[in-house]
């Protein structure tokens, strides 16, 4: 038997569900071609979400619904969630909120970090159908409601602890998380709390910076 | 990321354990336990597994949590391992677990894992977790233990075709301090020595504890008889976050002025389940601490194992673990 490393997209999967996702796309693209900034994730989550069909739809008894609400970044957000979807995947592309990004899917590297009743969490490895009744927070709902950066974000400018970027929403909810139990960490302490996002650019001393600069004026 | 799309799967998240035994014994082979998932969603975005049913446990109250019981401490099936790393309960009389637990992995990792999917995770050789057919997955060869093979991750002991080693890093404290593991089946209820619930491949190349398809793990209790003794923890890994040890090590000991009264000792990385080192427990019981002993312990750590091609460093480095944790506990 020769082994399958990669499977392609959609293989093992009804043709009914691969021509569905691909409209899921060119809705998520018209979106984007538009303009449209994310207004109502129930509307969004309806459609985005009938695309794969899966055995649960027809109900079997005790499963789950499919249509849920979520607490995310203190509003309620009607969704509809696939049994298997991740919390990372319905955040991105269910709710439009990509400031959660997707580094290796795997738990290995942190880009995915949003915190789940204030605790530091991937949300590629967290089932959505998991946080029902659970207060989510992803990096869009850390700054007021005037706009003013949270005291870590603006701590994380002030230092210039990000260098690319693409790991600092990440590093972001893993310092607010550790403020949250230890709002005045030692500096090894914060490294440890730090210690599941990697970094590619290798910002960690500028991370580190930044987050004691916050436990310092937050 | 197109390999990451798993397959759907029927979703359950029964509110109590009575429900979660009817699910498991209705749906039988269809179905796949999961808790914290760090290591069910790997397989099923790797497709390599790919269950049609999944129960949740984490909506169960009563897996969850730390009690004090008559004889020891009880620790609920799902509790997190940073809960047990934080625990004043835990850290007061059996710091060698919160130790343990506080070495697993990363932090967001820790948060979400349990203690019942840490003892029951599956074996993380590569070749196995890639989907290629070997003994493990019910085939009829060894990918690791070629010539070619990358086993530096590999066994020590007891290889029998498949060598594989346990990957936890709380199973060998647990050994240690001589935990006793709470299952519930549609039987009842049976209770099995931490010891004696990991198996190797001797006994069952595709299992790695002795749970059958419709058993739970609902509990772990720890003995009073080893609250509050001296503690050593030591994991050795390429990294100090993520990566799985290459060994650690595990020691409870109790002393009498200066000398070794009693003692339990146990290391992941080295064979298939946590090995418990009885012979350097008898070894070193009744002798003061000291160099001596401690080298010795060292010696007859590594009696008897046999590396492969990749990994003859973890010899010298399951050596002075012990060494250290005789000498330092
Ligand atoms: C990137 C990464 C790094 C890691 N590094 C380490 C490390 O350094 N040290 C280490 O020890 N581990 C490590 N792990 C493994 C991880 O700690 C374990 O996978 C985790 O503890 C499993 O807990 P869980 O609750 O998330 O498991 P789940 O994925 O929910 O379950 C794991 C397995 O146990 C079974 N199971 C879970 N709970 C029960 C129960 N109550 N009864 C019966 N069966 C059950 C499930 O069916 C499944 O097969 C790592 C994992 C990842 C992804
Ligand atoms: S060591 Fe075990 S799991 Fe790995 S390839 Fe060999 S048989 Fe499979
Ligand atoms: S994307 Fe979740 S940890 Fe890498
Ligand atoms: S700033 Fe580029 S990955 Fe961290």
């Amino acid at each position: 038997m020769e082994p399958e490393f990669y499977t392609p997209l959609g293989a093992g999967d009804t043709p009914k569900s691969r021509s569905a996702r691909v409209s899921r796309r060119s809705f998520i693209k018209g979106i984007i071609a538009t303009g449209a900034t994310v207004a109502s994730g129930s509307m969004l989550g309806t459609l985005a979400g009938c695309s794969a069909e899966t055995s649960s739809t027809t109900g079997i008894a005790g499963t789950v619904e499919r249509l849920i609400t979520l607490n995310i970044n203190g509003k309620s957000r009607r969704v509809d969630v696939l049994p298997q979807e991740t919390l990372a995947m319905t955040l991105r592309y269910k709710l439009g909120l990509t400031g959660t990004k997707l580094g290796c899917d795997r738990g290995e590297c942190g880009a995915c970090t949003i915190l789940i009743d204030d605790v530091p969490t991937y949300s590629c490895s967290t089932l959505s159908h998991g946080v029902r009744g659970r207060q989510v927070t992803t990096i869009e709902g850390l700054q007021a409601a005037n706009g003013d950066l949270h005291p870590v974000q603006q701590a994380f400018v002030d230092e210039l602890g990000p260098q690319c970027g693409f790991c600092t929403p990440g590093q972001v909810l893993s310092a607010v998380g550790l403020l949250k139990v230890n709002p005045s960490p030692t500096r090894d302490e914060a490294r440890r709390a730090m210690s599941g996002n990697l970094c590619r650019c290798g910002a960690y001393d500028h991370y580190l910076n930044s987050v004691m600069r916050a436990a310092r004026t937050s | 990321m197109t390999k990451d799309m798993m397959r759907g799967f029927d979703l359950y998240q029964p509110a109590n354990l009575e429900n979660a035994l009817n699910l498991t014994a209705r749906l039988g082979k269809d179905a796949w336990l999961m808790a914290g998932g760090n290591d069910s969603l790997d397989w099923f975005k790797d497709r390599v597994k790919n269950p049609v049913a999944l129960i949740d446990l984490l909506a169960i109250d009563s897996l969850k949590g730390i009690r004090e019981t008559a004889e020891g401490i009880e620790i609920g099936a799902t509790t997190t391992l940073t809960e047990i790393a934080n625990s004043d309960l835990v850290k007061s009389r059996y710091n060698l677990l919160a130790e343990a637990a506080s070495h697993v992995a990363s932090p967001q990792i820790r948060n979400v894992s349990t203690i019942g999917g840490n003892l029951c995770q599956d074996a993380r050789c590569w070749y196995y977790r890639a989907g290629l057919d070997c003994y493990r997955a019910g085939g009829k060869k060894c990918y690791a233990d070629t010539p070619e093979g990358m086993n530096r991750e590999h066994c020590l002991f007891a290889a029998d075709r498949c060598v594989a080693v346990s990957p936890s890093d709380t199973a060998p404290a647990l050994v240690a301090l001589d935990a006793t593991c709470l299952i519930h089946g549609p039987e009842g209820q049976r209770s099995v020595k931490a010891e004696d619930f990991f198996i190797g491949p001797a006994v069952d190349i595709e299992r790695m504890t002795v749970l059958e398809e419709n058993e739970i793990l609902t509990a772990i209790q720890i003995p009073d008889r080893w609250a509050g003794a001296n503690f050593y923890f030591e994991k050795v890994a390429d990294r100090n976050t993520w990566d799985f040890a290459l060994v650690n090590v595990a020691c409870a000991m109790r002393l009498n002025n200066g000398t070794i009264e009693d003692v339990r000792i146990a290391c992941s990385g080295v064979e298939c389940v946590p090995k418990r080192l009885t012979v350097v427990e008898s070894v070193v019981k009744g002798s003061p601490v000291d160099d001596e002993i401690a080298a010795l312990a060292g010696k007859s750590a590594i009696r008897g194992a046999t590396p492969l091609n990749y990994n003859h460093f973890k010899i010298p480095l399951l050596e002075n673990l012990v060494k250290r944790a005789i000498r330092n506990s």
